[in-house]
């Protein structure tokens, strides 16, 4: 029924690979060329400066607000503020190589930042890819009823701002105001929901995002040719056969974006644990590298150690997307093997 | 996530039986039940606390603070919302509007310029264009956060910090956009219809506008609602470049309030209230624009 309705393209693996499909062009711009003289000279120059004057914009803006801050924050982490002389007189930049950088992975608190992070996505990313892809499963199977509703149910917290949906569950999070730990109270359970950070954290993180998830898988799932699917029936395949040996291998590109959004997302994790700052003593101000960076920036006006902290947040970011689009590739291609 | 453990337990237990075709109508009966029971759990996960929004929002301090649950003699939805119109001179309506500002206006430029590139990307062959492609696909795996220091720093260098361009400028580049864009041009402008306008005389820019763009008016949408989302829930860009209150958007300001609540209490009824409004724009955006989220995410999945 709901028939994807976004035009695919290639159905490569990775995101680039699928990406680049190689438009055929506006039928033969290319072929053109040479004998560039007999339609009119003027028609050829206009048909160059276009795309240059479409992309220009974008080109534009993405260099001024990606390309340019990647550098000057490089830059910023090679040097330091020093006072000059007696301590007036403002402060001079000094060249300090790497020394930001072993300023930043010297800090206890920088260290502990990723280790909360590290922590917070083995927590997270199995509990929100199996959520969500169990979800997408459960609304493919044919027993499901009322698709379009509780696609868009569990799709909805993802128009919620994070901020908003950090406060919501901050407030559900505390004793007086909640009714969820108000009923938890007369059960008898003592629930501390704001002294474990992570678990709530988590929790916030999976409300705004497994139904966003949830939605892209389904509609990889939809984009499997019912051949198959009727193939694996007639072998005998039960639904949970088919769930895990069919479809489940069928969608992996999608596994593969998803997980690699998941992990980037997770690891700029600031504004839920900034909510949860105020009240919860164990979140400190340091307590995601994000968050010491930022406070490495406007409280203690470290920028060279502010910009080396992102640096190495953005270094661990690619290292991860590599790994994970590398591992996303490899897999499908085994099995491309295996199958053939 | 602990209200949905009941019903992820009970469907392996029942969904393997599948039965000999005789035996097949009681089982598939009570499976179904468990698929679709598992789907209200989750439905009730994710609605739940926005239910609990909507009447926390009716409360007044004693009564959110108590615990009380609501009736209607303590329903006090409107003096939330006079509080809300009267506090700080009105300051809330100010961010409401700044942030319709932002995501409005930045949005339908954000998707404008998106689209060009997009289509710039799928129709024409140039040198180095898969580079310039890959180049800016990578730009979707920077981490928006590392990227806000060095711009207030460079912002500040300009002297733009703390004004309104600080924030609109960098919410209008959104590299996925480019992306969905080219995906969404590959599949609704067939290069035929190009080729017929360009044998009828119409230069290229003239074909980009009243073809190319209105073909493509659907990924437009899109990547609009996308963006506007984006926009209108960021958090992090204007904390950091931002400290004049008037110019906050909705979600600083709601931030700078929570803050207070802990010295004024009287704040939470603001707080909750100011939220819930902040939330409707959003969700009646994607009730009526169902079908281009879906066409968003189902672009994104199939790539």
């Amino acid at each position: 029924m709901t028939r994807p309705l976004a035009p695919r393209t290639g159905a490569g693996p990775g995101p680039r690979t699928g990406a680049g499909t190689p438009a055929p062009g506006p039928a033969g711009s290319r072929a053109d060329r040479p004998r560039a003289d007999r339609p009119s000279t003027a028609r050829t120059a206009g048909r160059r400066g276009a795309p240059a004057l479409l992309l220009a914009p974008f080109m534009l803006l993405f260099t001024a607000c990606t390309l340019i801050p990647i550098g000057y924050a490089v830059h910023l982490s090679l040097y330091t503020e020093r006072r000059s002389g007696l301590g007036f007189g403002g402060t001079v930049s000094v060249f300090t190589g790497l020394g930001n950088y072993t300023r930043a992975l010297g800090d206890p608190a920088f260290r502990e930042g990723f280790l909360a992070v590290a922590g917070y996505c083995l927590l997270y990313i199995p509990l929100m890819l199996g959520l969500s892809l169990l979800l997408a499963l459960l609304l493919d199977s044919a027993l499901a009823r009322a698709r379009r509703f509780f696609q868009l149910a569990l799709f909805l917290p993802h128009a919620v701002p994070g901020i908003i949906a950090a406060l919501i569950w901050m407030y559900l999070y505390t004793p007086e105001i909640s009714p969820v730990v108000g009923a938890l109270d007369t059960l008898g359970a003592q629930p501390d929901l704001l002294g474990n950070p992570l678990p709530a954290v988590v929790n916030i993180a999976l409300w705004e995002w497994a139904g966003y998830n949830m939605v892209i898988f389904y509609a990889a799932l939809q984009a499997i040719p019912r051949e198959v699917l009727e193939a694996a029936r007639v072998d005998g395949a039960g639904a949970l056969r088919t769930a895990f040996s069919v479809k489940i291998p069928l969608i992996r590109a999608s596994l593969t974006m998803v997980g690699l959004f998941t992990v980037i997302g997770s690891l700029q994790l600031f504004t839920e644990p900034m909510i949860l700052h105020g009240a919860a003593p164990a979140v400190t101000s340091t307590w995601t590298p994000n968050m010491y960076a930022y406070s490495a920036a406007f409280d203690r006006n470290d920028y060279g150690l502010a910009a080396a902290a992102s640096v190495l947040l953005a270094l661990t970011a690619a290292a991860l997307s590599y790994a994970i689009t590398r591992g996303g590739r490899a897999g499908s291609s085994r099995r491309a093997k295996a199958g053939a | 996530m602990s209200i949905l453990a009941p019903g992820r337990r009970t469907r392996p237990d029942r969904a393997p039986a599948v039965p000999p075709p005789a035996a097949r109508r009681q089982p598939w009966s009570l499976s179904r039940g468990a698929v679709n029971g598992a789907l209200v759990l989750a439905t009730a996960y994710t609605l739940l606390p926005l239910g609990w929004l909507l009447s926390a929002a009716a409360k007044n301090t004693g009564d959110l603070l108590g615990g009380r649950g609501l009736s209607p003699e303590r329903w006090h939805l409107g003096d939330n919302l006079h509080a809300l119109a009267t506090t700080g001179d009105g300051i809330y309506f100010r961010w409401y509007l700044n942030s319709l500002l932002y995501a409005g206006i930045g949005a339908v430029l954000c998707a404008f310029v998106c689209v060009c590139a997009g289509y710039a990307f799928h129709v024409y062959a140039f040198r180095g264009k898969e580079q310039l492609f890959g180049l800016v696909l990578l730009g979707v795996l920077v981490p928006t956060t590392a990227l806000a220091l060095p711009m207030y720093l460079l912002a500040s260098q300009l002297h733009i910090v703390n004004t309104f361009w600080a924030v609109f400028i960098p919410s209008l580049v959104n590299p996925f956009g480019v992306y969905l864009s080219r995906v969404f041009c590959a599949g609704y402008i067939p290069s035929e219809v190009l080729e017929a306008a360009r044998v009828d005389g119409a230069g290229e820019l003239r074909t980009f506008w009243s073809i190319g763009l209105r073909m493509v008016m659907p990924g437009f949408v899109t990547v609009f609602l996308f963006q506007f989302t984006a926009i209108w829930n960021n958090f992090f860009l204007p904390l950091v470049m931002l400290s004049d209150n008037r110019l906050f958007p909705v979600s600083l300001g709601l931030y700078a309030w929570n803050t207070q609540t802990t010295a004024f209490p009287e704040y939470y009824p603001l707080v909750v209230t100011g939220s819930l409004l902040a939330v409707v724009p959003l969700v009646v955006a994607f009730v009526a624009l169902q079908r281009h989220w879906r066409a968003g995410l189902t672009a994104g999945s199939v790539k």
